[in-house]
């Protein structure tokens, strides 16, 4: 099993191309195209589309089925959700965090005026 | 560069917000997402000092994180270097960047934790691309919203 990290390496690199991300909206789109269909908007050779193709797969964000001579291409959102998750989990720790700072803090204000009156 | 910022107004003044934030019993108050115990909270507040906090969630996890202060400037600004320690959440160092502006009912508290997941930008540039996270991270909202049920 590849470990988190890495799969979170791997889905933050696959992404980061511009190629790699307009295929994976086209794909969220359409919900399955052929790899011949893929290629049509680039202005790249089918062999250049095809390594792209193999990036998103070993990343897990994308499958490939063959049915005859046709191979199809789905998006597979998951890594894109771990993904998400790791940049939430940051937010809601910090978000829920600083919420009790701010109630821990005006507690301390609202002694001292207190005090001082 | 992957960031996070957040702004909350706080009815406190800044010099009782930044003494929360930097004091252990401060600290042992707050910190952690819900209402489970600070284990330890141990601060050096000055610059190159260093600080850690340990604690345990409701679901019985415990996670431990620290670093070193960068900027010390009671009470409107506080710098820290953060990292996990020990967790598989992420290896890599980040910074913690704390503003307190005096407002008329108290503070507003800028709070930003960037250079998040540096190794993926690094890689990303060794190879020749862009590492335009910030834009991923617009493009994978996006994705995953409409994916979702």
């Amino acid at each position: 099993m590849v470990n988190y990290r890495e799969q979170l390496d791997r889905t933050f690199a696959a992404l980061v191309d511009p190629t790699r991300r307009a295929i994976l909206t086209r794909l969220e789109r359409e919900d399955g195209a052929s790899v011949s269909e893929l290629a049509r908007p680039f202005a790249i050779k089918l062999p250049a589309v095809m390594k792209h193709l193999d990036v998103l797969a070993d990343a897990g964000l994308i499958t490939r089925s063959k049915l005859g001579r046709t191979v199809t291409v789905r998006l597979s959102p998951e890594p894109m959700r771990e993904a998400m998750d790791w940049l939430r989990r940051y937010e809601r720790f910090w978000s829920l965090s600083l919420d009790r700072l701010a109630a821990y803090a005006e507690g301390k204000e609202a002694e001292m005026g207190e005090k001082g009156s | 560069m992957t960031s996070l910022t957040l702004v909350r107004r706080i009815k406190a003044r800044p010099s009782i917000v930044f003494d929360a934030l930097t004091t252990p019993e401060g600290i042992a108050c707050w910190w952690g997402p819900d209402d489970g115990p600070v284990l330890l909270a141990e601060t050096e507040l000055r610059v190159g000092g260093r600080f850690r906090v340990r604690f345990r969630m409701l679901d019985g996890s415990e996670h431990e994180s620290s670093g070193e202060y960068l900027q010390v400037e009671r009470p409107n600004r506080l710098a820290m270097s953060w990292r996990w320690v020990g967790g598989e959440e992420d290896p890599g160092e980040s910074l913690v960047e704390i503003d307190l502006r005096a407002i008329g009912e108290g503070t507003e508290l800028t709070f930003t934790h960037s250079r998040l997941h540096d190794e993926a930008t690094r890689r990303s540039h060794e190879e020749g691309w862009n590492g335009a996270l910030d834009k991923l991270e617009r493009h994978f909202l996006e994705i995953v919203e409409r994916k979702s049920p």
